[in-house]
């Protein structure tokens, strides 16, 4: 089993015919992902990569039964097209795009709590289910199908920490980007949930970075709900206060926000947390005792 | 993008922020005119963008305008150190003159992003004058807090409710709720990150007024904002991460010796940590991005290299777009073309890795090859010593 997306999955592509959508639509479509079209205003009635092209996600969600979406729109028009997938009824939507800015965001989180859809990112490499559904922009080949959930706020970190899973013959469950962004809509602790409820994920790794308290929230709800082994790993802990490091949502300001923190509350959550970011996939097997 | 104070104050403004009769000088014969026309008794403020500038000696109050031209003569051209410049400081190049007021209460005010309820939330205390952060770790209780709600902005109840719990009196209250809703509405319209009113005061006579302003705006929604270009200060900022950023390279200059080159924002500070760990200093934070071409490969190079403490450069790429033979192909194009002064150890993992290990092996080049980033860090710590 997995979290979110599976081969069930009828995904929708939003900026379907620019270079970033086709580029990965093509590569979700070779990884076996069901792509059922996409979406770009204008160009409705084309035929791409073999999938019908609309003017609106509503008319898409209505001729191809889509469930998930995934948005390669540039950052100006990107909190309307989440908003648009959203009223569309999608009811998985991954924006990749990196660069909204904030004020939009804190419009779409109002607009998205009256509706029943839930929102990966932005600023995310997407999620995937190894072997059934690849959503976003993550390089496929390295994922192995297997019981570890991955969350992460950053991309190649992920790859990173599955690179070594996989070079010690250990799979994944579903791997879940949720972005770099002071506003995200999927948090450390929603994906822990969701994990956490999953039978087929036996241990989870949990991958924050500095900026936010997002990581001690989830650590919080560890500490009581979850008996799973959490292997955890904070990017960032040479970073200087006050400085943006390259995700907008990472940084030390205020004293808050500080990679120690993070990792103390999550070591008091009983969370084995990695010194170093190459020791990650050799703890989990420690952990589970392989 | 961090703004001046006086740039700060022009725009809050504008929003009806009442603000100091006040004028930027850029030469000690400015700083004398203006003076002159606020009528000698002035405070010289230098503007650069850190708080701690009292302290440091950036701050003087003067009563005539012969003490105002001694003033900006000595804190023009200074290097200004204050506990956010870090200890070279920052060269003042612009100052502020602004009236001087007779102060009855230095108060708060501010406005930041809750990013758990992804709402701005509006704060204000008593303790104006002093760091917040020392108020919020002392008294946690004297800093009052508003959400202001998406849409409606902050309400007339919400700011009146402020201005009384931080002991405004109630003949002042309503100037200072409406100060508190401009503030508010500047915050939202302007795509602020950050704005503090440290500190907003209280006037003898019962007006208030914000003495200080520190604007952030958020760099993403530029776009809406071109107004605001002219705005950005260079002279502010390390001249390499001007540079890098011409490229749209994320580079943030550090203290150490070790440069790195990364691909993705999480991997890069990972890539520093465990350099540290390794018993290294990074000297450097550089992400490519994911998508980055040979020309962006070659620049970042460039841009590392061309730090005079570097001793050594650690490359580690994940190829996940960005595939490893293009980025060896990058490294190797930019060292043919740049030369190469110090080692430099290249860890490569992802798409097409054994295309890239073999461009870089045929290169003629001597790159430390490295298995792993554990391997890269301790090579490249070995290198630089």
């Amino acid at each position: 089993m997995s979290v979110l997306v599976n081969k069930n999955t009828r995904l929708l592509v939003q900026g379907y015919t620019g270079a970033q959508g086709t580029f990965h639509a093509t590569q979700s479509i070779n990884y076996g992902t069901t792509v059922v079209g996409g979406v770009t205003p204008g160009k409705g009635g084309n035929t791409h990569l073999d999938r019908p092209v609309f003017n609106t996600v509503a008319d898409c969600v209505k001729e191809t039964g889509a469930n998930a979406s995934v948005i390669f729109v540039p950052p100006p028009f990107a909190a309307d097209s989440i908003m648009e997938a959203a009223d569309a009824g999608v009811e998985l939507i991954v924006c990749i795009t990196e660069g909204i800015p904030v004020r939009d965001m804190i419009a779409v989180k109002q607009f998205l709590k009256e509706r029943n859809v839930r929102l990966i990112g932005p600023n995310c490499p997407g999620i995937i289910t190894p072997n059934e559904c690849r959503i976003g922009i993550m390089p496929g080949h390295i994922f192995k199908p297997g019981n570890i959930g991955v969350v992460s706020r950053s991309g190649t970190l992920t790859y990173e920490a599955v690179g070594q899973l996989s070079a010690l013959g250990i799979g994944q469950s579903t791997c879940i980007g949720i972005g770099g962004d002071p506003i995200i809509g999927t948090t450390h602790l929603d994906a822990i949930q969701l994990l956490n409820a999953d039978p087929d994920t036996h241990a989870i790794i949990m991958v924050g970075e500095i900026g936010g308290n997002n990581e001690e929230i989830a650590a919080a709800w560890i500490k009581e709900n979850v008996t799973k082994p959490v292997i955890g790993f904070i990017a960032g802990q040479t970073a200087p206060e006050g400085r943006r490091m390259g995700h907008a949502g990472a940084i030390v300001a205020g004293g808050s926000g500080k990679a120690e923190d993070k990792m103390a509350a999550m070591e008091a959550a009983g969370i084995t947390v990695c010194a170093s970011p190459a020791e990650i996939g050799q703890k989990v097997k420690e952990r589970l005792g392989l | 993008m961090k703004i001046h104070e006086y740039q700060g104050k022009a725009i809050l403004a504008r929003y009806g922020v009442p603000v100091p009769k006040g004028k930027v000088a850029f030469t000690v014969e400015e700083a004398e005119a203006a003076a002159k026309e606020l009528g000698g008794f002035v405070v010289v403020k230098a503007q650069i963008h850190a708080g701690g500038r009292g302290k440091g000696g950036g701050v003087k109050v003067v009563k005539t305008v012969e003490d105002a031209v001694t003033a900006a003569r000595n804190i023009l051209g200074m290097q200004l150190v204050t506990h956010q410049t870090g200890p070279l400081g920052q060269k003042v190049g612009r100052l502020l003159v602004e009236e001087a007021l007779p102060i009855e209460k230095e108060l708060y005010l501010g406005i930041t992003l809750d990013r758990a309820s992804g709402k701005n939330v509006f704060m204000a205390s008593s303790e104006g004058g002093m760091e917040i952060e020392e108020v919020a770790h002392h008294s946690p209780e004297k800093i009052l807090k508003e959400v202001i709600e998406p849409g409606i902005g902050l309400s007339g109840y919400q700011a009146r409710k402020l201005a009384f719990g931080i002991g405004i009196p109630a003949g002042s209250v309503n100037a200072a709720a409406k100060a508190m809703i401009a503030l508010s509405k500047a915050y939202d319209e302007i795509d602020c990150s950050l704005a503090e009113i440290n500190p907003f005061i209280l006037l003898k006579d019962g007006r208030v007024m914000a003495l200080d302003a520190k604007i952030n705006i958020d760099d993403n929604a530029m776009f809406r904002h071109p107004e605001f270009a002219d705005l950005r200060d260079l002279a502010e900022e390390d001249p390499l991460e001007v540079e890098a950023s011409k490229f749209s390279l994320n580079y943030i200059k550090l203290d150490g010796n070790i440069a790195c080159m990364v691909n993705g924002a999480g991997l890069a500070m990972a890539t520093m940590d465990i350099v540290k760990y390794a018993g290294g200093e990074p000297a450097n934070f550089l992400d490519v991005g994911g998508g980055a071409n040979e020309e962006q490969i070659k620049n970042a190079f460039r841009i590392l290299l061309s730090d005079t403490a570097v001793k050594a450069v650690f490359i580690n790429i994940f190829g996940g777009i960005l595939r490893c033979d293009i980025l060896a192909t990058g490294v190797v194009n930019a060292a043919r073309e740049l030369g190469i002064s110090v080692p430099i150890v290249i860890r490569m993992e992802g798409t097409n890795v054994a295309e890239g290990k073999k461009i870089l092996a045929e290169s003629g080049f001597n790159f430390g090859v490295a298995d792993g980033m554990k391997d890269g860090a301790e090579q490249v710590v070995r290198a630089a010593q």
